[in-house]
């Protein structure tokens, strides 16, 4: 039996929490914005959770997948037929988890982060527009919904980073983000096209079943198709090469940079290339691919987060580099664990932006390591989270990201020869992470205060709360094991690849996953604790290599030159100047010579103003009445022309 | 049919008209011709609802037809009438009066009288265009909505009004001339302006084919000038600079591209075939070379007459594509920038009568002091760069996903990244009118935000905007039930080999090879 689950309640009560917000917000009282905010998505994650409970274990109500299609269709037009259906799978439905659940946590952290600022119901009012794009694009059951909510989470994502606008800087990066990821959009837009021209259809369900009939078709428009997407999904989750967004969006409140920016936006591309790895499983090279630049990307963010001294922006490029391990584990299709690794990071790095959040709330707006230091004293408890949450995404057991960045490289080191490859940069990337996490670690709690002028303050319960919970979940959100995790999406990505008959093996590779973990941290003590000389030292030794890394590899330069500048050269020197004022601006001017040397020969009859002008036209146009009213065929019978066929 | 649907379209024809001659008889005291002509032009809009409420979808051919003998030799008609195709359009024409009126509202400040009369000229020139289905008549209206066009920018223009009008003037009444020349000619060989009879003969081969194809030639000419297609856009950037907002808003597109598809690719499906890959390469080239120019330009009346030229090669892209997807595509398109660009205009004309500048860099900052024209602004912008859920997106998906799959992959290609160019000057100058630090305007002039007339536009649009966003289909039934039998009349073979053609599971390796070899 099928009881009704209400999924479209899921997406459109935050959405009408940012109706509501949105237009009436700035004349309500700030604890009804603060209600209506609150409430929008504690009631959609209750409805997730209801979901779950009536699709979930043997009392189940419903079978999965459950799909509900709205009975009005979306675009009917000649060959292309498009619904919004909303799917309800294990996949969609650990995605709705984390979207609601830690959405909601991140709502009421904001609710006392954003308390003191300007604009409070505008922050909410886009918050909330977020969760409606967000759990759109997680329910879709066809390609062209999910691009809805694919788009809508960039605009929310637009006008979040952009939220303190008279900020040049946060304009521009509002401005980045939302064309580099139109330029992976772009790659979308191409996959969907190539989807309708060789399956008919956008429905996942459909493209899934014509694969299925046809086991023996590989490669080929597959390889495109799944080429394309992975563009869109090195946009949106800011992979090489189009990473380069996502640091400067650190210029959003931070509670944004947390959900948006580290805890589910970002995966939406990790999430994409899930839902539809059957056009992946049918590529081994659009897979190697994936593996490939979720490797490279996961090693080269490490490395630029080794020397920022922002501490937002070493967590950005941590994301980047662990984005780069989910895609790493698509690419070995161990899609279960990076969909697992994605639900471990949202809540160790949701976790962890939050605390820095914290950090920063308490002093002031203050986001620079070197004026940080010793400050597990004055806010101790969001000095115990962070510490989780270092701990989490440094991978060491037992915490969270042990799990699940374990069951990523096992995966990758099982895949042959060149997986054997991706395995050792994975696990360079892990020393690397330990290392600058626990740098941050220490520059910000240890020691002593290297700022004079600060009052750090503990921040409200309000904010602490959610980072006790999401502290309590980086602890234990991996002990399910993938084993489980696995088996319960198998329905949905396939059965894990990897046979579980090597266990001593996978032993094996886990201790030296903590050995390096613990490596990085001892490596870090001794820098920044033990002979804090050291880092500059070493910079000094290697000023090539240090200017490299602290200057990013220079890449938003190396685009600047290669791809902005000339597109502005070209478009305002050759097509502005040549063509358009030249060639085209050229031809106007001789039109107008030759009209004017009429005009020249009328003279006489004008007297050159405007209401001669206008005469001149009106007369025109009584003109071209009186050719009505004129019998031009028998005007022209009586000169012996016959216009008329028709009598002959 | 009752009696009100047969005389339907004469009362849309004749009320403006009427409007006209009652501001004009009336004195200019203060703003009496305003209200006269907001009324006139609430009444047409009221009117234009009407077929809509009555037209039956999926009834071939014309409907609330209106066929008498006006003139017995030459034998003109006054033959009008409406389908899927030109019903919107009129609604649209209709719409967009009165959003005119009030976008004009105190920017016109003198001679008021002559302003609203040609303003209601002009109206019922354009919807005498859209409902015309004799070619001499129709011919007539084509040309009558120049004229008040040419005057009104002549007269009510920025400081280099004149000149632009003089621009706009020669552009558009040159290619008129042989338009004039092949209507006759058409006449000539068979003895009628119909267009029903025309279509009829052209099909059936019965006229020479060397002629014919200097005839199609001179009807798309004197159409690609007034959408306009690149390399004809040579006006457009003059007119939107020095234009009355109101004149800009209708002076680019509806007429053009409604005319291509009835009376070229309708009238000539052959012709328009021959000739279609010139106008595809055109059309992409156009849409990149818009969106480029759009980027440099200083002056955002500059900025959105480039746009604009990005967004209607788009459409005619959709035209020329023919595929029928594609021209659902491309009506339901012209229909969003209607609506998009009306609120647009009047946007940018709520900056310009508050700052009295048009020009970008000396503008920033002023979202915190108009948030309602900046949050007006921005949704009218996305709405533009084809976000998902707003009406832009669904026209650009239409026309780009059937010119992939059904014409040509790399010409899509080159069209899909203009497109996204499009995301890139939009949200630039978004940036650069309202974010940022106080530019040099914001915090000399004090100014005031939206009010309630200002208001009572903009709001409508924008749930417009929303509405044909989320449910495409209400338009889009009509369009395509209505459009589509007339179209097959014509271009039946031509549909059969340029349509996309899905592939179901069984055939889907067949496919791929193919794909593979043609690649």
């Amino acid at each position: 039996m099928n009881a009704s689950l209400h999924l479209w309640l899921i997406p459109l009560l935050p959405f009408a929490g940012f109706l509501v917000n949105g237009i009436l917000g700035s004349r309500l009282p700030k604890r009804l914005v603060t209600t209506v905010a609150l409430l929008a998505p504690l009631a959609s994650f209750c409805v997730v959770l209801s979901a779950a409970l009536a699709a979930f274990g043997s009392g189940s109500v419903v079978s999965l997948p459950y799909i509900e299609t709205c009975p009005l269709g979306w675009i009917n037009a000649g060959t292309l037929h498009v619904d919004f259906s909303f799917v309800l799978d294990q996949l969609s439905l650990i995605m709705l988890l984390v979207v609601t659940g830690v959405g909601f946590l991140i709502h009421i952290y904001s609710a006392g982060y954003m308390a003191h600022e300007d604009g409070y119901w505008r922050y909410f009012s886009y918050l909330n527009l977020f969760l409606f794009f967000m759990t759109v694009l997680v329910l879709a059951g066809n390609a062209l919904l999910m691009f809805v909510g694919w788009e809508g989470v960039g605009l929310a994502s637009y006008l979040l980073i952009g939220f303190y606008f008279q900020r040049k800087s946060a304009a521009d990066a509002g401005k980045k983000a939302f064309i580099v990821n139109r330029i992976g959009d772009f790659g979308f837009l191409i996959a969907m096209f190539l989807l309708l021209g060789n399956f008919g259809t956008l429905t996942f369900s459909k493209i899934g079943a014509s694969l299925a009939m046809n086991p023996a078709w590989q490669g080929g428009v597959l390889t495109v198709i799944a080429l394309c997407l992975l563009l869109g999904a090195t946009g949106k989750s800011a992979q090489i090469p189009l990473y380069i967004w996502l640091p400067d969006a650190m210029e959003g409140p931070t509670p944004v940079s947390a959900l948006i920016h580290a805890a589910t936006m970002v995966t939406a591309g990790v999430y994409m290339m899930a839902r539809m790895h059957v056009l992946f499983d049918r590529s081994p090279f659009a897979l190697d691919m994936v593996a490939i630049i979720g490797a490279a990307t996961a090693l080269f963010a490490a490395t630029i987060g080794l020397v920022q001294t922002d501490i937002k922006r070493v967590l950005a490029y941590s994301t980047v580099s662990q984005l780069g391990y989910m895609f790493l584990g698509c690419g070995v299709a161990a899609y279960s664990a990076a969909i697992f690794h994605l639900v471990t990071h949202a809540f160790f790095k949701a976790l962890l932006f939050l605390a820095v959040g914290s950090v920063i709330h308490g002093l002031a707006g203050e986001q620079d390591l070197r004026k940080m230091g010793g400050l597990r004293k004055k806010l101790p408890i969001t000095f115990a989270v962070t510490t989780v949450g270092v701990l989490a995404i440094a991978g060491i057991f037992p915490f969270a990201g042990f799990f699940s960045k374990d069951a990523i490289l096992y995966a990758a080191f099982v895949q042959g020869p060149g997986g054997k490859v991706l395995w050792f940069v994975g696990l360079v990337t892990a020393l690397l992470t330990s290392f600058y996490m626990f740098r941050l670690w220490y520059l910000t709690f240890m020691g002593e205060s290297r700022s004079h002028d600060a009052h750090p303050h503990e921040s409200p319960w309000s904010m602490l709360g959610p980072l006790v919970i999401l502290a309590l979940l980086s602890i234990g959100g991996g002990w399910i094991g993938i084993e489980h995790f696995g088996a319960y999406l198998a329905p949905v990505v396939g059965p894990r690849s990897v046979e579980a008959g090597s266990a001593s093996l996978e032993l094996m590779l886990s201790i030296l996953a903590v050995v390096v973990a613990l490596l990085g941290w001892f490596v870090a003590d001794r820098f920044y604790r033990q002979r804090p000389e050291t880092p500059q030292k070493l910079a000094a030794a290697l000023p090539a290599g240090y200017n490299l890394l602290s200057n990013k590899y220079f890449v938003d330069e190396f685009y600047g030159a290669t791809v902005v500048k000339p597109l502005f050269a070209v478009s305002k020197f050759v097509l502005g100047w040549v063509v358009d004022a030249g060639l085209i601006g050229g031809a106007a001017l001789l039109l107008a010579g030759v009209s004017k040397l009429a005009g020249a020969i009328l003279q006489r009859w004008q007297s050159g103003n405007l209401r001669s002008y206008a005469a001149w036209l009106a007369a025109g146009a009584a003109a071209v009445l009186l050719f009505f009213t004129v019998p031009w065929a028998t005007v022209l019978s009586n000169f012996g022309i016959h216009l008329s066929m028709a009598g002959h | 049919m009752t009696t009100i649907d047969q005389s339907i379209l004469t009362l849309i024809l004749l009320v403006p008209l009427a409007g006209a001659v009652l501001v004009a008889l009336l004195p200019d005291r203060g703003k009496l011709p305003n209200w006269i002509a907001l009324l006139t032009a609430l009444l047409s809009f009221g009117l234009t609802l009407h077929l809509p409420a009555h037209f039956i979808a999926g009834a071939n051919g014309f409907q609330f037809e209106i066929n008498h003998v006006w003139i017995e030799n030459p034998a003109i008609f006054y033959h009008v009438g409406v389908d899927g195709l030109s019903l919107w359009l009129v609604v649209l024409t209709g719409l967009l009066a009165p959003v005119g009126v009030l976008a004009s509202w105190n920017a016109i400040k003198e001679r008021r009288k002559v302003y609203y009369a040609l303003f209601l000229v002009q109206q019922t020139a354009m919807f005498g265009v859209f409902i015309s289905l004799d070619l001499m008549v129709y011919y007539g209206f084509w040309e009558l909505s120049l004229v008040p066009m040419a005057i009104l920018i002549a007269m009510y223009g920025r400081k280099d009004g004149p000149k632009a009008a003089v621009k706009f003037f020669l552009f558009t009444f040159i290619p008129s001339a042989p338009l004039l020349v092949a209507i006759l000619w058409l006449y000539a060989r068979t003895g009628s302006f119909d267009f029903a009879t025309l279509q009829a003969a052209v099909v059936s081969g019965s006229l020479p084919a060397g002629p014919l194809c200097w005839v199609a030639l001179a009807f798309l000419f004197a159409f690609a000038v007034k959408v306009p297609v690149f390399p004809l856009h040579g006006w457009l950037a003059d007119t939107f600079s020095e234009a009355p907002v109101a004149m800009a808003m209708v002076v680019a597109g509806k007429l053009g591209l409604y005319s291509m598809l009835r009376f070229h690719v309708g009238l000539f499906p052959d012709q328009a075939r021959a000739i279609a890959p010139l106008m595809i390469a055109l059309t992409v080239i156009g849409i990149l070379y818009g969106a480029c120019l759009a980027l440099v330009q200083r002056d955002f009346w500059r900025l959105i007459a480039f746009a604009t030229v990005s967004h209607f090669s788009l459409t005619t892209l959709g035209i020329y594509g023919l595929t029928f997807t594609g021209w659902d595509g491309a009506i339901y398109q012209i229909l969003n920038q209607g609506v998009i660009e009306g609120a647009l205009f009047v946007l940018l004309g709520v900056l310009e009568t508050r700052y009295g500048s048009s020009q970008i860099a000396a503008y920033g900052g002023v979202a915190s002091k108009l948030p309602r024209t900046a949050t007006f602004f921005v949704i009218t912008a996305l709405a533009m760069i084809g976000l998902p859920m707003l009406n832009g997106f669904v026209g650009e998906f239409l026309i780009l996903s059937s010119t992939f799959t059904g014409v040509s992959r790399s010409w899509a290609f080159a069209a899909t990244l203009g497109v996204i160019l499009g995301a890139t000057y939009m949200l630039w100058l978004v940036q650069r009118l309202f974010y940022g630090p106080d530019g040099e305007l914001a915090t000399m002039k004090p100014a005031t935000d939206l009010h309630f007339r200002e208001l009572a536009v903009l709001v409508p649009l924008v749930v417009l905007m929303l509405v044909m966003g989320l449910a495409p289909s209400i338009w889009m039934s009509t369009i395509e039930k209505g459009v589509t039998p007339p179209q097959v009349k014509g271009a039946a073979a031509l549909h059969e080999t340029l349509s996309p053609k899905p592939v179901i599971a069984g055939s889907v390796l067949n496919a791929s090879s193919r794909l593979e070899a043609q690649r």
